[in-house]
């Protein structure tokens, strides 16, 4: 098979089956095919390989490590990205990170990380670098035809049929740009945070960084540092965490409650008495005051951004009401002039190779309806992997998502009953949420606490096992 | 061995990382690559990497096999740890296994293999080889109360369980030598000594790996029953090579034991069921 420079794909079988509108397939037989060499595929490779079945991963850009390899054209990480979550949530559960490592490693060790776990389990040969779905179509007998090309569009598109697929394509890379009144107007540099990957971007200018998720945070930190100005605007108050408390990574902590079994009001008491001990009330820097308690929005892991603030280096704006020419109207009537605007705004999902109906979204909301983030219904031989966005690291979940399809793909064979039984789990489980309350907002309807998500993840497993 | 469902939510383990400890490792590598699988060797309580380092490394490079040989903390070069578990000595094999090039077999000699097959639970290795394996429970020490009772009897009340030669070696090793290597024992931790005994019982393996089990029905420390018992739990009957004392790989015939796992593993072995 190929080397990671080899673009080759599959030899089209000879023995092939044209698709209904009479294109040749090959058929892959039994192989599953996994789409996407992040994390996430990679995973989701080694586990169906373990459990004994071919696999045949396609991969459009040259390397593996998906939104951690910082090469990649839609990379969103820059130079200064460190984990938010600490080793021990973040890493495989089979393949620990080194213990010589700091608690919250750089991007370049994720991606070191991602690259000794291809070569430690052999992936590699499995991948089809270069190579870019753009169709994924569910034929009869629960079988799929996957058709690609080469990344860019050149040559010929290629179909093979598979018995199951996995979608591990990722979902931080396609920017959710908001809409404002005047942007087309405004001469300043305008740019979403996928394209940040430098401090030297922000060097002596005037920057408004419009977000607070752990990207804008991050940025906003930067130009405090870098920028001869910023602004940062939120459009509603935050609890923004320190990496450290009590001596420990923040998330350890968190965890021992939630090991004590401590309940979710007194967490939130207890989290909010650390805070007011530290940093204090945050609305006297001009902060607004969270509309929501805490664990209530996505997690922000940032012990930097009220530092600055304290500083008077990052200036906190409410939200923005329109572009002018040179200048921008917050909501509070105030008017700014940064020379660049930097939108922290988040990443959609996108799944454009796929008909919407099938991952259960056929008006195209953009939000599939499935169960464990990961199964749909009426569809037993399709998983999506990694299309969570936990309180925590991703990659130990993406891990049993696969290992839980490999079960059911092995155990469809083995034990029909149970894999029918499974296939009735998902249709009405479907849209079921693992995550306390949270605040309404586009960014979180996929939001899972990592335990709650585990814990259901592991009933399924065992109800799968029959144990 | 699969009765056990498989855990997922650890949240205790999250929340409390092992702390690191720094790492004896002792390698042979073959010249040539000859993509074969990295061999990763878990001493048992009191050795150390040395134990692996006398013959079987070299031999085993020598027929192709990249071999790797660990001290547990606490034991041989690596970090002390006297407040050690065997949570600590498991973190340390899948510390070394995931840091191997490729993904590893795991051989634990005597309490070695406990550790090892506590590792596996947590790394899918390649395949697994228990030498002489000590898994543990009260019968084991039942044994050494009556094969060494003077060496025994202060373990239980904490001290460092002492071996003697007549337990490790047959009459075939020459004295000197014998003494040489039980001058260089050294002793488990309190805690992991005392969850030999009372510990959990290891959870299911992930990833399917084959294991072998081999001793000597001479043992005296493992009895015949026991290397029974414990190749049964992974579906296969031991190999056995009589004449032989515990210490396998420092006996006067290592070389039978360590040629039959590598040809063993030459054969690739099926995964495992399930
Ligand atoms: C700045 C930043 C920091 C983050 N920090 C953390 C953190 O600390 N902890 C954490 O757990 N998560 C973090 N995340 C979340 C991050 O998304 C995940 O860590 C992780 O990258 C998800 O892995 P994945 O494999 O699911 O997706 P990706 O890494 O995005 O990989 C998807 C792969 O699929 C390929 N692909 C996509 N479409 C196709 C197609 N049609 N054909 C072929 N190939 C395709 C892509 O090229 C890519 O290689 C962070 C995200 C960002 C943006
Ligand atoms: N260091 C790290 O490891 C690191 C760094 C960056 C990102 N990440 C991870 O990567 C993922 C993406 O993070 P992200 O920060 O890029 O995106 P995000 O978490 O989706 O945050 C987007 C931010 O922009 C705001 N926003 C969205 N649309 C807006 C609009 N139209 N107008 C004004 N504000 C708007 C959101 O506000 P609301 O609160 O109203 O939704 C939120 O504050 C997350 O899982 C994150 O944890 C990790």
């Amino acid at each position: 098979m190929s080397s990671s420079t080899d673009l080759g794909r599959p030899d089209p079988d000879p023995a092939v089956a044209p698709t209904t509108d009479g294109r040749p397939v090959s058929d892959r037989g039994d192989t599953v095919c996994v789409i996407g060499a992040g994390a996430s595929g990679l995973t989701a490779v080694k586990n169906l390989r373990e459990a004994g079945f071919g696999v045949d991963c396609y991969e459009r850009e040259t390397g593996v490590g998906g939104a951690w390899n910082w090469r990649h054209d839609r990379s969103p990480v820059y130079a200064s990205t460190h984990l938010i979550s600490s080793r021990p949530f973040t890493q495989f559960p089979d393949f620990p990170m080194p213990d010589d490592w700091p608690d919250y490693p750089h991007h370049a060790q994720l991606l070191s990380y991602f690259e000794r776990y291809a070569d430690h389990f052999d992936l590699r040969q499995h991948v089809w670098f270069g190579t870019e779905v753009v169709r994924v179509e569910p034929v009869e007998g629960d079988r799929w035809d996957v058709t690609t090309r080469s990344t860019g569009g050149y040559g010929p598109e290629r179909t093979s049929r598979y018995a199951a697929v996995v979608l591990a394509n990722g979902h931080n890379w396609s920017p959710k740009l908001p809409r404002y009144e005047g942007l087309e107007q405004f001469r300043g540099e305008v740019m979403h945070a996928s394209s940040y990957k430098d401090p030297a971007q922000l060097r002596g200018k005037r920057v408004l960084v419009v977000g607070a998720g752990n990207t804008g945070c991050d940025i906003a930190v930067e130009a405090a540092q870098q920028a001869s100005r910023c602004w940062h605007s939120t459009r509603r108050g935050y609890w923004y965490a320190p990496k450290y408390v009590f001596g420990r990574p923040a998330d350890q902590v968190n965890d021992t409650m939630l090991a004590l079994r401590v309940p979710l009001r007194v967490r939130q008491w207890l989290y909010h008495w650390t805070l007011r001990l530290t940093v204090g009330d945050l609305t006297r820097f001009g902060l607004p005051r969270p509309d929501h308690r805490v664990y209530e929005t996505h997690p922000i892991a940032n012990s930097q951004l009220v530092y600055y603030v304290g500083h008077g280096e990052v200036t906190p704006v409410p939200d923005v009401a329109r572009f002018g020419d040179r200048t921008v109207e917050l909501t509070d009537g105030r008017e700014i002039d940064p020379d660049l605007v930097v939108f922290a705004t988040g990443y959609l999902p996108r799944f454009e190779f796929l008909e919407g109906r099938v991952l259960g979204d056929a008006d195209g909301s953009g939000r599939p309806r499935l169960w464990l983030n990961a199964f749909a219904a009426g569809h037993p031989t399709l998983a999506v992997v990694g299309l969570v966005q936990p309180d925590s690291g991703i990659f130990p979940i993406s891990h049993w998502q696969s290992v839980l399809f490999a079960r059911l793909l092995t155990l469809r064979t083995t034990r029909p009953d149970r894999a029918a039984a499974f296939g009735r789990r998902v249709a009405a489980g479907l849209g079921e949420r693992y995550s306390g309350k949270v605040k309404d907002s586009t960014r979180h309807w996929f939001e899972v606490g990592h335990a709650d998500y585990l814990r259901a993840l592991q009933r399924a497993l065992h109800d799968l096992e029959g144990k | 061995m699969n009765a056990q469902p498989v855990q997922v939510v650890r949240g205790w383990e999250w929340a409390r990382p092992e702390r690191p400890a720094r790492r004896e490792v002792v390698a042979a590598v073959p010249e040539l690559d000859q993509a074969k699988p990295p061999l990763l060797f878990v001493p048992g309580f009191g050795h150390g990497a040395w134990a692996f380092a006398e013959h079987w490394l070299g031999h085993a490079a020598g027929r192709g096999f990249p071999a790797y040989a660990l001290s547990l903390r606490g034991h041989g070069d690596s970090e002390p740890a006297p407040g050690a578990t065997l949570r600590s000595y498991t973190h340390d094999v899948v510390q070394v296994a995931a840091s191997l090039p490729r993904q590893a077999v795991l051989v634990g000699h005597g309490a070695g293999a406990r550790v090892v097959a506590h590792a596996l639970a947590r790394y899918p290795a390649r395949a697994a080889v228990l030498v002489a394996p000590v898994l543990g429970g009260w019968g084991i020490l039942g044994t050494a109360l009556r094969r060494n009772p003077v060496g025994t009897v202060p373990a239980v009340f904490g001290a460092g369980l002492r071996l003697n030669r007549r337990q490790l070696f047959s009459r075939e090793l020459p004295d000197a030598e014998a003494r040489r290597h039980v001058a260089r024992l050294g002793r488990a931790s309190r805690r992991a000594q005392w969850q030999l005994l009372t510990g959990r019982q290891p959870e299911p393996a992930v990833g399917r790996p084959p294991v072998l089990v081999l001793g000597s029905p001479d043992d005296r420390v493992v009895p015949p029953g026991a290397l029974t018992r414990a190749a049964r739990r992974y579906a296969s009957a031991p190999l056995l090579f009589p004449g032989m004392g515990h210490d396998l790989m420092l006996d006067a015939r290592w070389r039978e034991p360590v040629d039959a796992i590598l040809d063993w593993l030459e054969k690739d072995p099926a995964p495992a069921a399930g």
